[in-house]
């Protein structure tokens, strides 16, 4: 599904590396989490995956079934399957939530060469994807994140994921700023999207997420890099010890 | 889940939007000429060509003596210079003030004898000149309300009036909806009694070349008690070259009624500036209510800023009555240069005027808008909101004053005047004129600018929208709280131009 091979990327402006030669293969139908303390470039590896200006990458390929997509505008690689749930998700005053998704899944359907979606069947997908993680009408009518809790956001991130189907999904920190419960419902969202040959990229600090998405692969990053990678047993161990204690391990 | 459904309405709307962009993949789109015979006065602007006009025409002394009057007062006052906007001096000699297809000599008795070359100008701007229902909703299942409309056409060409639809079922209910060349010659007391009774020929250097010259536009009365049946609406097209246009438009709403009327105007790419100088006057007795609602979309100008039409307006409403109430909105995409106030006069108690507006300038386009709330009876409204978007090289100033005179006690304003930045070339200016001579009255004020900002870009092309989708989404967003107050088939069709004006304002 995604292979990242030995990606290292600047950022733009700053002579800095912030990636230095990460390797990753996410299999189709698998969960993979990548766990690291601040600064270690999880985020910037989700970013530079979807496309976001002002990183430049120096050297590595990035394939989406085979595809490079590091060539590919941000929308291009949306359509080719790409689906990035925010850390912070952005507010657009004045933009219907129901219009946004409608725009965005007819926008990759017509990238696709796909029909548009019928007005009747969009509403009965939403309703119904809404209703499974406790997103009433009312949120749905409300402009896009405006005004919307952490929670809220987090789970209108789900929905976005839910009604793209997309092939290949990544989570940035998708548990910050919620409840127990709230991360529960979102855990039960993402839940219900695995299988079907769809790739999952779970970042997070914390091993708490991992105990409602059970990962199938856990991988360290610090300083750039992947430092270590093992079965949910690691993000166990990270709980109990610590990053410190891996990290001198693999130093 | 009624409320639901309704929003789904709106969605429509918006792909409507994004279609359109993908469509027309391009700029202007009404850039294009008809090819007709037409008849031109001399060039230039004197007492004969004030007569030539009038005869045209076939006025009475009457109207005659009042446009030389006007235009004996035109020659002595010069051009307002205060708005920001910067544009070559222009030769008042050098232009066409009148100019009409051959084929409109002898006026057509009715739609069907119309050259059907002029049918195929309006048809091609999607006007509909055949008296045929108009649907409104573009999703099938839409509420009844939003389902089949009658919308009421008069079409100007250059400087006469085309043609008006719907005049018999309008005439049934009392309305009078007509050319105003018609309505001197078929209603002359309604006129004497109106016309320069809102914008006196003495108001402004604009206002007055219009009073002299004005060779058509629309005529509207709405009898006592009378809810107009259908929507009214004039669409103005400019097609020959070098020539001015100059239309008037006199709305009365009388006691207790109400009318909804629209105005379109579009006119072909050429890369000299054409002038327009309109007046529209509105007269709200006591408990009517008429709202006003313009797509302005005159050529723009090229990207380098060549040509393009100077859009100098005069537009005001008068609420004479007590209760009577005035909207106006606005979506202003085009012309090179906008000089326009759209005001409400606010005489009687409790009268209500509202302003809404998206100014919309790319490129190098300069646009000075806004509006004037002069609040005179005893617990006067006034609402404005005002969105002003600026591109490329472009400035836009929102220009407004309210007052609040010493006999309207307890009244109230409300402005809000948001500005939204795309690119580092262009300009966005806020001058507000506030006056306060009571006490008891309120006025408030805010104002916002912001920038089209990366994060919320780069949000939605992660979901799969490409650049220009994304910033017509934002800005549409930005304009949602104006385009709500359009008309259903205005709505779409503002939409729309919100995205092809931004083209090309980004990457």
């Amino acid at each position: 599904m995604l292979k990242i091979k030995d990606l290292r990327v600047n950022l733009e402006d700053e002579n800095k590396e912030i990636l230095k030669g990460v390797d990753l293969t996410v299999e189709a139908g698998k969960v993979h989490a990548i766990m690291g303390p601040n600064g270690s470039g999880k985020s910037t590896l989700s970013y530079v995956l979807s496309g976001k200006e002002g990183y430049e990458v120096i050297d590595g390929t990035v394939t989406l079934n085979d595809n490079d997509i590091l060539e590919m505008e941000p929308e291009e690689r949306a359509s080719a399957g790409l689906f990035l749930a925010f850390q912070y998700p952005v507010e657009i005053p004045g933009v219907g939530n129901m219009t946004f998704l409608r725009t965005a899944v007819n926008a990759q359907r017509k990238a696709r060469g796909e029909q548009e979606i019928s007005a009747t069947d969009f509403l009965k997908q939403v309703r119904e994807r809404a209703k499974s993680l406790q997103i009433d009408s009312e949120m749905l009518k409300r402009p896009v994140n405006v005004g919307f809790s952490g929670g809220e956001k987090k789970r209108n991130e789900i929905l976005q994921m839910a009604m793209l189907e997309p092939k290949m999904c990544i989570l940035d920190e998708t548990d910050s700023g919620l409840d127990v419960d709230a991360m529960k419902l979102v855990a039960k969202g993402v839940n219900s999207l695995r299988g079907a040959g769809r790739g999952f990229l779970v970042i997070t600090h914390y091993q708490r997420l991992l105990d409602h998405i059970k990962p199938d692969v856990v991988h360290i990053m610090a300083n750039g890099r992947i430092v270590k990678t093992g079965g949910p047993e690691l993000a166990l161990e990270v709980e109990n010890n610590g990053y410190s204690e891996i990290l001198s391990e693999v130093a | 889940m009624a409320s639901f459904e309704s929003v789904e309405v709106k969605e429509g709307v918006d792909q409507e939007t994004v279609d359109a962009v993908r469509d027309v993949g391009g700029a202007y789109k009404y850039g294009w000429e008809t090819d007709i015979e037409m008849e031109y006065a001399p060039k230039g602007l004197n007492t004969d060509i004030v007569k030539l006009i009038s005869g045209k025409n076939e006025e009475p002394e009457w109207m005659t003596e009042w446009r030389i009057k006007a235009f004996n007062r035109w020659g002595k006052i010069g051009e307002p210079k205060w708005s920001m906007v910067n544009y070559p001096e222009i030769d008042f000699q050098d232009q066409y003030y009148y100019a009409r297809p051959k084929s409109m000599v002898e006026k057509p008795k009715s739609l069907d004898e119309v050259d059907p070359k002029l049918l195929a100008t309006y048809d091609k701007l999607g006007i509909p000149l055949k008296e045929q229902m108009l649907l409104a909703g573009v999703e099938a299942g839409n509420d009844a309300e939003q389902g089949e409309r009658k919308v009421a056409v008069d079409a100007v060409f250059d400087s006469v009036s085309v043609g008006t639809t719907f005049q018999k079922e309008l005439k049934n209910a009392g309305v009078i909806f007509c050319s105003i060349s018609e309505a001197i010659k078929e209603h002359p007391d309604l006129v004497k009694k109106y016309l320069g009774s809102v914008v006196p020929i003495t108001d402004n250097y604009y206002a007055t070349l219009n009073s002299a010259v004005f060779s058509d536009g629309s005529f509207v009365y709405i009898p006592p008690g009378v809810r107009c049946p259908m929507e009214l609406s004039t669409y103005f097209r400019i097609n020959a070259e070098n020539t001015g246009q100059f239309e008037r438009t006199l709305i009365i709403a009388d006691k207790g009624s109400y009318v909804s009327y629209l105005e379109g105007c579009t006119a072909p790419k050429r890369d000299t500036a054409q002038l327009h100088a309109a007046v529209v006057e509105i007269v709200v007795e006591e408990d009517a209510e008429v709202k006003y609602s313009t797509v302005q979309n005159w050529f723009p100008g090229d990207e380098d800023g060549n040509g393009g039409i100077y859009n100098f307006v005069t537009k005001r409403a008068d609420c004479r009555g007590d209760r009577s109430k005035v909207m106006w909105t606005q979506v202003e995409t085009g012309s090179a240069v906008t000089w326009k106030y759209p005001s409400c006069i606010l005489r009687g108690n409790e009268s209500q005027g509202e302003f809404y507006s998206i100014a919309i300038t790319n490129n190098h386009q300069q646009a000075d808008t806004g509006t004037k709330m002069v609040h005179l009876g005893k617990n006067s409204k006034s609402r404005i909101v005002s969105k002003g978007i600026s591109a490329g090289f472009a400035q836009n100033t929102y220009r407004g004053l309210v007052s609040m005179h010493p006999k309207a006690k307890n009244s109230r304003n409300y402005t809000q005047c948001d500005s939204l930045l795309i690119g580092d070339k262009c300009g966005a200016h806020t001058v507000p004129y506030i006056e306060v001579k009571n006490n008891s009255s309120r006025v408030e004020h805010e104002a916002t600018t912001s920038k089209v900002d990366d994060d919320q870009l780069f949000y939605c092309r992660q979901r799969g929208m490409d650049e220009e989708e994304a910033v017509a989404l934002v800005v549409n967003g930005f304009c949602k709280d104006v385009l709500q107050a359009l008309p259903m088939e205005f709505a779409m069709e503002a939409q729309q131009l919100v995205a092809i004006s931004l083209e090309g304002s980004v990457g």
